[in-house]
């Protein structure tokens, strides 16, 4: 069993981010807190995303060398890391922060109306306003 | 040039979204003239695609002119053609309605919102366009992003309704995200056709297991399928009449495709039936969703309201379609995605116009509508006939390819569900009609003077035309269903049916 947890670690540990940030954004109440959840979450599968992409031993960043235009030795793609989870994750962290982004200009908006970001508040205040009709 | 239209068709509004700026910011009235110019011409591609794609089959544009399966393919064949016709079409008439009805409820904030209703654009047709299954995902957040900027400009409680919209919609693109890396892990590709060549002989792994149901889960979160509906209702009943309009008739049928393209083409659906077999469980789900969704829309008061959980009965019927897996049900999916874009538009545009002269959209008060806005309201009938399924609309097409379908799956007890569902149609819409036809909801039947008269006051005609399109696609593509059928469905009916 502790054999099969060490030699998949990475698994092990995107796995128990992403429990991590589900739980917070599941059962926490304050806002905040649940958009931290999510980036957790978000972060946890850009870590799977790179671990899969390295290899154990002696192998190499993938920079190619020529020189006049031709290769200085053969290519064996068992001596390189895999640029492209890593290249795909560029992307999907851009994606993440933009997420981020939307999501903090949303919670001032929240704020400026309710005066909190505890969601129990807002419902209760919401609910105040409607039933005066406000 | 026709050669260069698959990328042109994401570019253009990507850019022009780019260029609103600026061009806003030097006079803020360039915005909606501008709007309907890009949508005019990425809607004459989409229709110049579809041509092309009917006459001589399925088109392969290379990104750069990198071969496939190492760059970015872009595939389109005759489904995704229809989607961009679809979504071009719902986002030209949205431009036209957009000058009005922003200026009425976001005023001073068209230049952003023009923007970023491009943006939305850009990220639909890139969804349907693509053959690289990160290239899907990237759109969809750029769709999903667009669409949280463009809610959140929206009525009071609608930074609350966004921030929970952004929260689902995250996990939903994550766990497509996570299930996209699991293939890649065991096949070292992301092309969706390359995919499916490889990925048989990996059926019996644990891994295409848990990559197959983690991209299903990640979908129905963005298509809103009952149980992971919550998000919706509210989002899209706070958002601008515009945003509305647009984004209730394209975000959950443009998931909708995303799931047939991995039911269909991207696995074998003999996986989802034999060695995973999820679909019996869609089918069960999408009848609850159509229950629930119906139920929930006659609780409410608000016609606006009601509209929204009616989104989420008509995902029910999509996903029926697609879960069924015979020749008629993926019919009866492709119709009802054709029928939902052309009467969600036609309805939503047409309740945005009654807010604009009601200023609420309350049932009660919708008091003598038929008499103030005879043509909004014809418009709107059209499409609740559409809606329960009266021909000659494509409402009644897509139903009857459905029950085929159910027909053909020996699968009595989801005919009952689809027609029991159809009442409940008809019971929260005819409420509505009901009470725009009379002044008072109980009228005086001793009453022998006439009635006083009532002036008409249409919402402007930006705002009028495309509701009256939206109604008379709806009879079009009704009409014009036979050759639907023959041009566009059959080509694609997966093999093996």
């Amino acid at each position: 069993m502790l054999e099969f947890v060490i030699s998949k670690y990475n698994f092990w540990i995107y796995v128990i981010l992403m429990m991590i940030g589900l739980y917070a954004m599941l059962a926490k109440r304050n806002l905040v807190k649940k958009l931290i959840g999510m980036n957790i979450f978000q972060t946890a599968i850009i870590l799977f995303y790179v671990s899969i992409g390295v290899k154990k031993g002696n192998v190499q960043v993938p920079i190619i060398l020529t020189e006049h235009g031709h290769l200085v030795k053969a290519i064996r793609a068992a001596d390189y890391l895999n640029p492209l989870p890593h290249v795909l994750m560029l992307t999907a962290i851009v994606v993440s922060i933009a997420t981020t982004g939307v999501a903090l200009a949303v919670l001032i908006l929240i704020y400026r109306r309710y005066q909190t970001l505890n969601e129990d508040e807002i419902l209760a205040i919401r609910q105040q306003r409607r039933e005066t009709g406000a | 040039m026709v050669q260069q239209f698959p990328a042109l068709i994401i570019i253009i509004p990507l850019f022009a979204a780019l260029i609103t700026v600026p061009l806003g910011s030097f006079n803020r009235r360039f915005c909606h003239p501008w709007l309907i110019l890009v949508m005019a011409a990425t809607g004459l591609m989409a229709i110049a695609l579809l041509g092309q794609v009917i006459a001589h089959g399925p088109i392969s544009y290379r990104m750069g002119g990198w071969q496939p399966p190492w760059g970015i393919e872009y595939r389109i064949d005759e489904l995704n053609a229809l989607m961009l016709v679809l979504i071009t079409g719902a986002g030209f008439l949205g431009a036209i309605y957009s000058g009005a009805s922003f200026k009425k409820e976001i005023d001073g904030r068209q230049t952003m919102a023009s923007s970023l209703y491009l943006m939305m654009i850009t990220g639909l047709s890139g969804i349907v366009i693509t053959g690289d299954l990160f290239n899907i995902f990237v759109f969809l957040e750029i769709a999903s992003l667009s669409g949280y900027g463009l809610i959140a400009c929206g009525g009071n409680d609608a930074p609350l309704a966004t921030f929970r919209y952004i929260i689902m919609g995250t996990i939903g693109a994550s766990c497509y995200l996570l299930g996209v890396g699991y293939l890649y892990i065991s096949t070292g590709s992301l092309n969706l056709m390359d995919l499916s060549r490889l990925l048989p002989e990996l059926y019996h792994t644990r891994v295409i297991l848990t990559a197959g149901a983690l991209m299903l889960v990640g979908i129905a979160l963005k298509m809103a399928l009952f149980p992971l509906h919550a998000w919706l209702p509210e989002a899209y009943y706070e958002a601008p009449s515009t945003v509305s309009g647009v984004a209730a008739p394209l975000y959950t049928k443009v998931a909708g495709y995303l799931m047939i393209r991995i039911i269909y083409n991207l696995f074998d659906f003999h996986f989802f039936t034999e060695i995973f077999p999820i679909l019996e469980v869609l089918g069960w789900l999408a009848i609850i969703a159509l229950l629930i969704g119906s139920l929930y829309a006659i609780a409410q008061t608000d016609l606006k309201k009601m509209l929204c959980y009616s989104v989420i009965a008509q995902v029910g019927y999509i996903v029926l379609g697609i879960a069924l897996a015979n020749r008629a049900g993926f019919s009866g999916a492709i119709l009802t995605i054709i029928n939902e874009v052309c009467t969600k538009s036609c309805i939503f545009l047409a309740t945005g116009a009654i807010i604009y002269r009601l200023g609420d959209s309350r049932i009660t008060s919708l008091g003598n509508l038929f008499r103030r806005m005879p043509i909004t309201m014809l418009a709107f009938t059209v499409g609740v006939f559409s809606m329960i399924g009266i021909p000659p609309t494509m409402g009644f097409f897509s139903k009857l390819y459905l029950i085929f379908g159910c027909l053909e799956a020996g699968h009595w007890s989801f005919i009952a569900a689809l027609l029991l569902s159809t009442i409940l149609n008809v019971v929260y819409f005819f409420r509505v009609i009901k009470a725009a036809c009379f002044e008072d909801p109980r009228p005086d039947y001793q009453r022998t003077e006439p009635y006083p008269e009532v002036a008409v006051e249409e919402a402007p005609a930006s705002m009028l035309l495309p509701v009256v399109a939206a109604a008379s696609a709806i009879v079009l593509t009704g009409l014009g269903s036979h050759w639907i059928i023959l041009n566009i469905i059959r080509p694609i009916i997966p093999a093996g049916f």
